[in-house]
């Protein structure tokens, strides 16, 4: 499939489930009520519904989704193994950490920068010892050791959350819970323009390293006989990557495999050039992360199922299969 | 391009002993060097040491009489192609791909290729005859003409000089023969090639002239003639070795003999 035409699609599918996400919900609004509001008119309790809780969530929604599809991207690259993923390298766990450490000795209101430095400063440091862990002088870095060691450091930044949640007072309890599952239902326009803040510039800054990406997939070595600053390109797009994630969890929790599952099947669609793969992923993990908090919503209503159990259903059965295969092709 | 290495000293920091000793050498413009010796006796690091990849612990290199380090990452990569021993791809791409690879030096960050770029990759791509395999997956290419295309992203970066770690290394002797004339044939050009080898046999016909190393250190540089002694490669392989003159070619001829055959044994 050409770039373009799997571009377009994703583009017009963004645009569906943006439109479907607005429509549906515990109250629908028809398609002529969601068109009146949106020329400024219409019922004012639908103007509510639609402008200050379901536009915001699908925007965020998007940004979310399309980011972390970007951030796993690039680690993949990265690493050079499709297994890599802010979630399975406990990033995520790290940044949700700290962003829960902030809500439990209520830091949070000095700004609304404060939750996205400390996710970010989180992941930073989860990565950084996950990598310690997996790299020694003699032998390098081995990525299946860092995989388990992402995994069993998550699983140590969830007891560290359980034990910070145990100390705390019920009201940060209720509002810590998104943080653990990945939610998108508080979703406000100032979560949207943190978001956005993060995600954009970082989109555009790791386009720009989107040759040099390419090089890391025939390793480092050649990489740096084409002129390539091999050191400065995985600091920086390891850090933009960090960023993508913590502003992520700083708004919508921990939410895993969307980094997995969209940047895969584009890179099956389009191939292995980052100059298509990475703005594929951002339009596919747009849709695919709007259409699962649809399906989040929708699925049990009234009640909601947090949105990273439906990425996880999706994506645990194909990091399995991944897993598999990269076994075989030892 | 001229290629200098002036008393190189490489220290790795798991190893007490150091991987390059005291290496010199001068490669002149359009000439094709090649650099022999046994497994372990520091080949693949004098690659990484003139290239940048291992820091000098001693000694320096010059590229066009300009020290190495002096030369920025892109003109460097302008100026050299290298192709390293090994490379293990981790995502698919196809031949193009690989060998537009070679245009990275030439780009901006978000720049698109250009003509020029895509001339460039044609030809390399041509020269190395695998311009058939330009949209195949690299995954299904055999031994030969995956080392073509690796050789064709370094003639893609239009150097003025290529470097290459074992290029013919488990290739059959078609194979190793096309690319040995194929490296002659740029080095008529002009060319400047430093040519890592275990073949001592092949190379010895097409190369100007020869470094054999020995732990880490020179045991012998000269044309194929000087370097190609009994008692040198005896001494640096360990193993009773007999050279003679190859009746058609001229060239010495290298055979290993059987340990029992040999005067100093194995």
């Amino acid at each position: 499939m050409s770039r373009w035409t799997l571009g377009v699609s994703l583009a017009v599918l963004l645009v569906v489930a943006m439109v479907l996400g607005v429509l549906f919900g515990s109250v629908p609004v028809g398609a002529s009520e969601l068109w009146a509001v949106l020329l400024g008119g219409g019922d004012p309790a639908n103007r509510d519904i639609i402008l200050q809780l379901r536009l915001p969530r699908v925007l965020l929604a998007g940004l979310v989704g399309g980011g972390l599809a970007m951030a796993g991207a690039t680690l993949q690259a990265l690493l050079r193994n499709p297994l890599a993923e802010p979630y399975i390298l406990g990033m995520s766990g790290g940044a949700s950490v700290a962003a829960v450490l902030v809500l439990s000795l209520g830091l949070a209101a000095a700004g609304s920068w404060v939750m996205p430095l400390a996710a970010f400063v989180g992941a930073v440091g989860a990565i950084v010892l996950v990598f310690r862990v997996a790299t020694s002088a003699s032998r390098g870095m081995d990525v299946r050791v860092l995989l388990l060691a992402g995994v069993v450091v998550a699983a140590f930044f969830s007891a560290c959350i359980a034990f910070i949640l145990s100390i705390s007072s019920a009201r940060t309890v209720q509002s810590a819970v998104l943080w653990i599952m990945g939610s998108l239902a508080a979703a406000d326009w100032g979560d949207v323009v943190t978001a956005a803040i993060y995600t954009l510039p970082a989109g555009i800054l790791l386009m720009a390293l989107a040759r040099s990406l390419n090089l890391m997939a025939i390793g480092d070595e050649t990489a740096h006989y084409l002129g390539a600053d091999v050191e400065g390109v995985k600091r920086v797009a390891l850090g933009v990557a960090a960023l993508i994630t913590a502003a992520a969890v700083a708004v919508a929790g921990v939410i895993g495999f969307v980094g997995l599952v969209v940047p895969h099947a584009v890179r099956l669609a389009v191939g292995s050039d980052h100059r298509a793969l990475l703005p594929l992923s951002f339009l596919g993990g747009a849709a695919f992360l709007t259409l699962a908090d649809l399906v989040a919503r929708v699925a049990l209503a009234p009640a909601e199922i947090p949105v990273g159990v439906i990425t996880a259903f999706v994506g645990v059965p194909l990091f399995l299969v991944l897993l598999r295969r990269s076994l075989g092709a030892r | 391009m001229r290629i200098r290495a002036e008393d190189l000293v490489v220290r790795y920091p798991a190893l007490s002993e150091p991987a390059l000793r005291g290496v010199s050498f001068d490669v002149p413009p359009g000439s094709l060097y090649a650099v022999l010796g046994p497994n372990g006796s520091g080949k693949s690091t004098l690659m990484r040491a003139l290239l940048g990849v291992s820091p000098l612990a001693g000694g320096r290199v010059t590229l066009d009489d300009r020290p190495a380090n002096a030369w920025s990452r892109q003109e460097r990569a302008r100026a050299v192609g290298a192709v390293p021993q090994a490379e293990s791809i981790a995502f698919p791409l196809t031949t193009r791909e690989m060998v537009a690879m070679g245009r990275y030096p030439y780009l901006g960050p978000l720049a698109p290729e250009g003509s020029a770029d895509r001339a460039a990759v044609a030809r390399a791509l041509e020269a190395c005859d695998v311009l058939a395999l330009a949209e195949r997956d690299l995954m299904t290419l055999s031994g030969g003409e995956l080392q073509r295309a690796r050789i064709a992203r370094a003639l893609a970066q239009e150097p003025r000089a290529l470097v290459l770690d074992e290029p013919t290394a488990s290739l059959d002797i078609r194979h190793e023969m096309e690319i040995l004339e194929l490296l002659r044939s740029a080095a008529n050009g002009g060319m400047t090639v430093l040519l890592i080898t275990h073949g001592l046999d092949s190379v010895v016909q097409f190369a100007d002239r020869m470094l054999l190393l020995s732990h880490g250190a020179v045991a012998a540089e000269g044309t194929p003639a000087e370097v190609m002694r009994e008692e040198v490669l005896r001494e640096v392989y360990g193993w009773p070795i007999s050279v003679h003159t190859d009746p058609r070619s001229g060239a010495p001829r290298v055979t290993p003999l059987r340990s029992n055959a040999g005067s100093n044994g194995a």
